[in-house]
């Protein structure tokens, strides 16, 4: 019992030890000059006012899809790299965070099958227009 | 003695018994990430639920939109504007981004400067964010309003399929009730900036304990997820 207490505490030695080199560690402050936010700034403005204009022209089919997606994930993009310093975090934040919202691209994928396969149930009871 | 010996050749060391075991176990030493903050591994999770969160919104807003047979409202039209006799389309959603955007370039200035020690910038440019953050959900407020006058209500609208109104209100709602509460918490951060609470190390109101200028960055981490989702929303609500 002794023995336990004793390693219970070298533990805790251990632990307190750790923690201000941890710490030390985590102070790994997010420095970047001004300029570089100013520049992403100006990309999202540009990125913004381009997805806008997919609007404003009346674009349709797959060319609006497709520009609205690009845009939206370089915004999105640059906004989790640099304002949101993921670019510098360590791969294991930055694995651990992001891969789970990707998968959610399968749950996109279910969905498209039942949502399809509800319109063709309605369409097949009630026609095909109000 | 012999106990020590295991122990000294990397044999398991014995454990506390029962619950004290299980936390021992969970809790030593087990760190994955491992040069950031507990305060910012936190943010991040919670964003990362968040996610989910908007994530199934926007999914059963597809689903709905797919499902229906009734033609969906165009966004286009119905978020136009008349200026100067003029109907531009969407023209208030684009403001609206803009703004957002905005708010998120000051408050990345922001976290530099807490970095930097720069109190005094650090809290204005806080300001200025909550600032636009307050006129973003001023605009939302007006473009209910006006959606309202119309006639969309959850369960229908004078354009197109009735789930259109539910979406809207279910959707937007939400992301501006985030943005309303980043307001606040950015206002309370930045008074304790401008007060020097960082520096000083005077203990929080809620939690007691000392905080470090990370916290504007913790901050910043939520407000650009604001700013995220919106761009998300704007592209598969708005311009979809």
């Amino acid at each position: 019992m002794a023995e336990a207490t004793a390693n219970g505490l070298g533990q805790h030695a251990l632990h307190a030890h750790d923690a201000p080199v941890a710490a030390a560690h985590a102070e790994v402050h997010q420095e970047h000059p001004i300029k570089l936010y100013l520049v992403v700034w100006a990309w999202l403005f540009i990125l913004s006012t381009c997805s806008y204009l997919v609007d404003y022209f009346g674009l349709h089919g797959y060319l609006r899809w497709s520009l609205i997606l690009i845009f939206m994930i370089l915004k999105a993009g640059l906004i989790v790299a640099v304002f949101m310093h993921m670019a510098w975090e360590r791969l294991a934040l930055a694995y651990a965070i992001i891969l789970p919202p990707i998968l959610v691209l399968v749950f996109v994928a279910m969905m498209l099958f039942e949502a399809d396969y509800t319109l063709l149930t309605r369409m097949t009871f009630f026609g095909a227009g109000p | 003695m012999a106990e020590t010996t295991v122990t000294h050749t990397g044999q398991m060391r014995p454990r506390p018994a029962g619950w004290h075991g299980i936390a021992a176990d969970w809790a030593s030493d087990q760190r994955a990430f491992k040069n950031v903050s507990w305060g910012k591994a936190m943010m991040w999770i919670f964003l990362l639920s968040d996610t989910f969160i908007f994530g199934c919104f926007l999914l059963s807003y597809m689903t709905a939109r797919i499902s229906t047979r009734v033609p969906w409202p165009n966004p286009s039209e119905v978020f136009a504007l008349r200026i100067g006799g003029q109907e531009i389309p969407l023209i208030l959603i684009a403001i609206m981004t803009f703004v957002l955007i905005s708010s998120s370039g000051t408050m990345a200035m922001a976290v530099n400067f807490g970095y930097r020690r720069d109190r005094r910038k650090t809290a204005i440019l806080m300001l200025l964010t909550a600032a636009l953050g307050a006129t973003f959900v001023g605009m939302q407020a007006f473009e209910w309003t006006k959606l309202i006058t119309e006639g969309v209500r959850p369960w229908g609208n004078p354009w197109g399929a009735a789930q259109f109104g539910s979406c809207f209100f279910m959707i937007t709602g939400f992301h501006g009730t985030h943005v309303t509460i980043g307001v606040i918490f950015l206002i309370i951060v930045a008074r304790k900036v401008w007060r020097g609470d960082y520096d000083t190390g005077r203990p929080g109101f809620f939690t007691s304990r000392k905080g470090r200028y990370e916290n504007v960055e913790i901050m910043g981490l939520y407000w650009h997820f604001v700013d995220l989702v919106w761009v998300f929303i704007f592209a598969f609500f708005y311009l979809w």
